[in-house]
């Protein structure tokens, strides 16, 4: 018997797609009826409570979350968010319910083994609930109490050998694409940078030493199954150098039909024959693509490498074989001045471990961004603020026409000094014997 | 309830104290298929809806097969994902980016009895555990945020406005008929803790009244000049109040017309709450971004609808509304044209015709600098 009636969220039972609601109370039941005999560390209904909670939220149109408070566990500035409901008398179960942020393995790859003992300390320790995964790719642990925080750090670093992710002015738990354990469009090992970076910048993950967040995300390619480009302050996307790899029979078998364009990823409409002209050439964006006779014959100098033509013919075409990556600086969502796509700072780095080239980059970055950054203002924003000239400067890395989309439209231009013949320094004597007033 | 110590002991707390390991490796997880052919990948086929084919150089084969999730999920059904993933899948299992589950098997003749199995499990309350799709041009998950499941700033449900949006769009999730993929994302405030600025459709929960202030205990709990500062309109100001009990308090005054709702005052200070339910607080709607570089490139998406209510449990507006865009957008566009591109072929004006939307005052852009980038500067529109 359920604690609370749910008559809105009830309704949100139906419907074919995996319902929440259902899964909250499969979890609220079991901890109910608690087969195992487990010690729940925290209160039973938890689980209950919450959908009561929500269940006000539905009638009320208004959350009943509190603002949160400073919990976590020592040493640590980040990786758990306190939480509190406003109706703690109505829903003791939730009065006190933190979220903890657990660093998730690169490519999102589990196995049941290391799954079922999340489950056990997470069951005993907290809700049971779990968010699979939060947007900045923790796993994360919704509700639990103050005094389970320490244990549960406790049994994360000492029987489950792993960590808390990064929350607050933090350098935010690093994620990346499935990269080369699944994709054969990889052009950097986005998994291993990505566990790789974690760990040389744990310190930056737990103390908060930042004006605000700071995200890495690693896409394997221009595709951008991660979103780096949208979301991350540093966004590393691979891409190659040298020239498309062509298969032309694969290409001829496109022509002929019988290998479905694009993956089969069209499979569910008749969009008709498939037209190699139509399909692939008309759309190249940078038109570097042409038949000659029953051959593909690509341009590489005038790719854009976008992979819409890799993408649509995988079996014909790979990507080149000279990889490495791009950096993008300075995506965010809107919040504060307006959305941020990441700016081009380093068109082509190799990106191999152990990544010292870029590191140093990144040293030099977080510098500058601690020193000059205002508060709670990303660093986006900061580049906004002092220009991408600056923080060239700062990387120390060669300016190149690929990092703008076109030249600015204006002449007033920040000569230096030193840049100028002769200096700044003139006399208005020597002018005005050239000139009388 | 007797609380049960982990070994932690709270008078010494960095005794064994064990810090910054960083995660388990992720080369532990992975399935001996994907180990054995790592970076050796050739191409991979969609071989049905949600079911992938990838082949490696060595002939090696990975059948993958990808379930939809409510990204909300309690440990009995993680459970039963490791009971699944034991049964077939010698014990190995991966989530995506969109929140989907993805199960993976070595041959092919494992793929049907695993479907079976997906297939047959239901809630109690009758919705599938684990759909089968999210691939190719189809639509995937849709990424969403905690809404008032857990979060302090949501304007809307997160779980309950995805959990709709997808029951209606349930056929686009277990078939690929669209022109491209179709990226869906939900935030629950306008902090959009998931970015979801860059996807084909979004919807935006958001305030639209200024914050109440809180004079009574605004600066007993709150940093008068971090609520000033937070503000990017400069719509916030210290001043003293008297108060009805004749004390004066120092607390804020806010310019309402400056106001355009980001609540990042009250992120600063609780006591500037902006949250309503009475008519104030709703989503809005964004289409046309994304973040692949893909053919064009990656782009913000833009709002075409000002506000849809809350209306919970099902929020039938935003429902209609989405599938308007959605149909509009199957009927019109180009094979691998995303939701964007399509838009910006046949303008934007004729989008809002084709897609029966109305436009507003409010679409047209009046904030900042990004506002001037989007008004028409040539005589090349449509009537």
């Amino acid at each position: 018997m359920a604690k609370h009636k749910t008559p809105l969220l009830d309704e949100l039972e139906k419907g074919p797609w995996p319902s929440f609601v259902s899964d909250i109370k499969r979890e609220a039941e079991s901890r109910a009826k608690n087969e195992k005999g487990v010690e729940y560390q925290i209160p039973v209904d938890v689980c209950d409570d919450l959908l009561g909670v929500l269940e006000l939220s539905y009638n009320d149109g208004e959350t009943h979350w509190k603002h949160g408070g400073i919990v976590g566990v020592f040493g640590y500035g980040g990786g758990v968010i306190g939480r509190y409901c406003d109706q703690p008398e109505m829903f003791p179960g939730v009065a006190h319910f933190h979220t903890v942020r657990v660093n998730q393995p690169s490519g999102l790859y589990y196995s049941t083994d290391f799954l079922n003992k999340l489950c056990d300390l997470w069951e005993f320790r907290g809700s049971g609930l779990t968010n699979m995964h939060g947007s900045t790719g923790d796993i994360v642990w919704l509700g639990t109490t103050t005094p389970q925080l320490e244990e549960i750090f406790y049994e994360l670093t000492h029987n489950l050998d792993t960590d808390l992710g990064g929350s607050g002015s933090n350098l935010r738990t690093p994620a990346c694409c499935l990269g080369k354990s699944r994709c054969e469009f990889a052009c950097i090992d986005a998994q291993d940078i990505c566990h790789d970076f974690t760990n040389e910048f744990q310190d930056f993950l737990h103390r908060p030493a930042f004006p605000y967040k700071f995200k890495f995300k690693f896409d394997g390619c221009p595709n951008g199954c991660v979103a780096s480009i949208a979301r991350s302050d540093l966004s590393f996307i691979g891409l190659w150098k040298d020239n498309i790899r062509i298969d032309q029979k694969a290409v001829k078998a496109y022509i002929g039909g019988e290998i479905p364009p694009n993956g089969g990823a069209h499979a569910g409409r008749d969009w008709g024959k498939f037209d190699i002209q139509k399909e692939i050439i008309a759309l190249c964006p940078t038109q570097c693509m042409w038949m000659e006779g029953d051959t593909l014959k690509i341009n590489d100098k005038e790719c854009n490498h976008c992979m819409h033509c890799i993408n649509a013919m995988p079996r014909a075409l790979r990507i080149g074989e000279d990889t490495g990556c791009a950096m993008l600086l300075g995506a965010k969502a809107p919040i504060l001045d307006g959305a941020q796509m990441g700016t081009l700072v380093v068109p082509f780095i190799k990106c191999e471990a152990p990544y010292t080239e870029i590191k140093d980059l990144i040293e030099k970055l977080f510098e500058f961004w601690m020193e000059e950054g205002k508060n709670r203002e990303r660093v986006g924003e900061t580049m906004k603020r002092v220009g991408l000239y600056k923080i060239l400067q700062v990387l120390e890395v060669e300016v190149d026409a690929r990092v703008v989309q076109e030249p600015r439209t204006n002449p007033y231009i920040f000569w230096k000094e030193e840049e100028v013949t002769g200096g700044w320094d003139r006399k208005i004597e020597d002018y005005r014997s050239r000139h009388k007033m | 309830m007797a609380f049960i110590s982990s070994g932690y002991d709270p008078k010494q707390p960095m005794k064994d104290r064990i810090t910054d390991i960083g995660p388990k490796h992720y080369q532990e997880f992975l399935p001996p298929v994907l180990k054995n052919n790592y970076g050796k990948w050739l191409y991979h086929e969609i071989l049905e809806p949600g079911v992938l084919m990838h082949k490696a150089e060595s002939g090696d084969e990975v059948y993958t097969v990808r379930v939809g999730s409510p990204r909300l999920m309690g440990v009995q059904t993680i459970r039963e994902i490791c009971e699944i993933a034991d049964k077939h899948c010698g014990g190995h299992v991966r989530w995506t980016t969109r929140n989907n589950v993805e199960f993976m098997v070595d041959s092919k003749d494992k793929v049907a009895p695993l479907k079976e199995d997906l297939l047959s499990r239901k809630h109690t309350g009758g919705s599938f555990k684990f759909p089968i799709g999210g691939t190719g041009a189809g639509m995937t998950n849709i990424i969403h945020t905690q809404g008032w499941v857990h979060c302090h700033t949501a304007a809307s449900d997160a779980s309950g406005t995805v959990k709709a949006v997808m029951d209606d769009m349930f056929e686009e999730f277990t078939q690929m008929r669209l022109p491209a993929q179709l990226r869906v994302s939900m935030a629950c405030c306008v902090n959009m803790c998931g970015a979801v600025h860059c996807s084909d459709i979004g919807f935006v929960g958001y305030h639209r009244k200024p914050p109440i202030i809180d004079h009574k205990t605004l600066d007993n709990i709150c940093e008068i000049p971090l609520a000033v500062s937070a503000c990017p309109t400069a719509a916030i100001r210290p001043t003293k109040v008297d108060m009805p009990d004749g004390t004066k308090v120092n607390s804020v005054a806010i310019k309402n017309e400056r106001c355009m709702f980001c609540g990042n005052c009250y992120t600063m200070c609780p006591a500037l709450p902006l949250s309503d339910g009475q008519g104030g607080d709703g989503l809005i709607i964004m289409v046309g971004g994304k973040v692949s570089n893909r053919i064009s490139n990656p782009k913000f998406s833009k709002v075409v609808v000002d506000f849809v209510p809350n209306e919970p449990p099902r929020w039938p507006t935003l429902v209609k509304k989405v599938r308007q865009i959605v149909e509009a957008y199957s009927k019109g566009a180009h094979k691998y044209e995303r939701l964007g591109e399509w838009a910006e072929r046949i303008g934007w004006e004729r989008f809002f015709e084709v897609c029966d939307l109305e436009f507003t005052w409010h679409l047209i852009d009046d904030f900042r600098d990004p506002a001037y980038e989007t008004w028409r500067q040539t005589t090349n529109f449509k009537f």
